[in-house]
């Protein structure tokens, strides 16, 4: 992870002031170059989480993740940041496999995962009409007023790549995509919000996604 | 409703785009983080770079690259070329890169891909495919076509699927550079095949071509490098008419 550490040593060893800063928690699940990036473009003070101190110097926090949710699970769990991590009252938002973590299961590898949702995450059903990952641009449809979706039209496209999905609940679910069914492209709840997309390779509107985060 | 998805394809060498015309003629077309950045502009879903570059430095050229993309560029991008072992992949995976593209290294070594859908998850994984017709068969390519193996098209397409390729890129040499259209056959063959995304690729001339290939064959998305490079065809006037043919199409930000 050396594009990583390099990031790291930029911004880790001058923390955010006060009014800024979203702290990276980092647990080894998948590259965060393209979302820090993203995040320097768009003039996001951020830094990296490796352990329960670093939380505070930041004002909202970002869970990424790719890959296997049962495997990030298990390296999440290494960490030791779980307990910290369900007690947050700042912003939290986590990204793909981020947000997946957040819900109660996971069909991939048969996982328990946070329980901040209490909802599943399944496996598209293969189909002949939808191929599985669903890869590619897909609309989403807001389902409630929330900051996180400002100056976003519903309908706008995002960059989705993922074999499962959040169930949709309407309790929790943010923001809806259709592939074969309906599905969560986005959850909230109380400080929690999780997006199956990937926000920093979504174009404009992902970019106008993570600035509404930095706001929130 | 899921987009179909335009691509502009930059090929690189020593950090300068190229476009071969049958991958013989190179013509110089810029700078590729510029014209990345103004096909993202243009509306473009999507990008792949090959890197045609072939000294020992390649891998750390590559990374270079893709790092100055994912830097600047707020789409997804494809990196392809040269990519042979696990640790070329996890290198292009921190720098930033979305996805990798192998081609003749999957046809040498087809556990290369279950080795790289395991470490990286099969949306990481793009099987390219050259495959060019030899009397009724459809037969896979290497080295920009001039070589042939001993696979059949389709075969290796539904085995690199079954080993965890998440996305196959099908190249027709018949078709490649002749501005004729796509190989539209073929590629609803494939298409109605396998159970992954589809990108077709050569012979894209015209705005009709891609109204075709999408309509008779449904595949997930295009990719095409001169027709874009040299402004014939500008990606905001191809969605518009693709469009107005019905094929959902993302419209970008103002």
């Amino acid at each position: 992870m050396v594009a990583n550490n390099q990031n790291i040593l930029g911004h880790s060893e001058t923390p955010p002031s006060r009014g800024g800063g979203v702290g990276i928690i980092s647990y080894g699940a998948g590259n965060i170059f393209s979302l820090t990036a993203a995040l320097e473009r768009l003039g996001i003070a951020y830094g990296m989480i490796y352990n329960e101190e670093d939380f505070e110097q930041y004002d909202r926090y970002i869970i990424p993740g790719v890959g296997h949710a049962g495997a990030a699970m298990h390296k999440l769990e290494q960490t030791g940041l779980i307990p910290k991590i369900k007690s947050l009252t700042k912003p939290v938002l986590g990204i793909c496999v981020g947000m997946q973590l957040l819900t109660s299961y996971s069909e991939e590898g048969d996982s328990k995962l946070l329980n901040l949702f209490p909802i599943r995450t399944l496996r598209f059903k293969d189909s002949p009409d939808y191929k599985v990952p669903h890869t590619g641009w897909n609309t989403i449809f807001p389902e409630k007023e929330s900051p996180l979706f400002e100056n976003i039209p519903s309908g706008s496209h995002f960059y989705f790549v993922h074999s499962y999905f959040i169930e949709y609940d309407t309790a929790y679910t943010l923001s809806s995509t259709n592939y074969n069914s309906q599905f969560s492209a986005s959850i909230w709840r109380d400080n929690f919000y999780g997006v199956q997309f990937h926000p920093e390779k979504s174009g404009k509107y992902g970019e106008t996604l993570l600035t509404n985060f930095s706001k929130i | 409703m899921l987009a179909k998805r335009i691509i502009p394809c930059l090929d690189v060498k020593d950090g300068r785009t190229v476009k071969g015309v049958n991958f013989v003629d190179l013509r110089d077309a810029g700078d590729p983080v510029e014209l990345a950045w103004n096909y993202s502009r243009q509306g473009a879903d999507e990008l792949v770079f090959l890197d045609i570059t072939a000294t020992h430095e390649r891998r750390k050229t590559m990374v270079e690259l893709v790092k100055s993309v994912a830097r600047q560029i707020n789409i997804p991008f494809t990196i392809g070329g040269g990519i042979n072992e696990i640790a070329d992949a996890d290198a292009l995976l921190n720098a930033g890169a979305d996805k990798i593209s192998i081609n003749s290294a999957a046809v040498r070594n087809p556990a290369f891909i279950d080795e790289l859908a395991k470490a990286f998850g099969v949306q990481f994984v793009v099987v390219a495919v050259d495959t060019k017709s030899i009397g009724d068969k459809n037969i896979v390519h290497l080295n920009g076509g001039r070589i042939p193996t001993e696979k059949e098209t389709l075969d290796w397409i539904l085995e690199a699927e079954s080993r965890g390729a998440g996305e196959i890129l099908l190249t027709s040499m018949n078709h490649d550079g002749t501005k004729n259209g796509f190989d539209n056959g073929l590629l609803k063959l494939v298409n109605d095949a396998v159970h992954i995304p589809v990108i077709a690729s050569g012979g894209a001339g015209s705005v009709q071509h891609f109204v075709d290939v999408f309509e008779k064959t449904n595949v997930d998305a295009t990719l095409a490098a001169s027709v874009f490079h040299y402004g014939e065809i500008l990606i905001p006037d191809l969605k518009e008419i693709l469009r107005q043919n019905n094929i959902e199409v993302r419209t970008i930000a103002e």
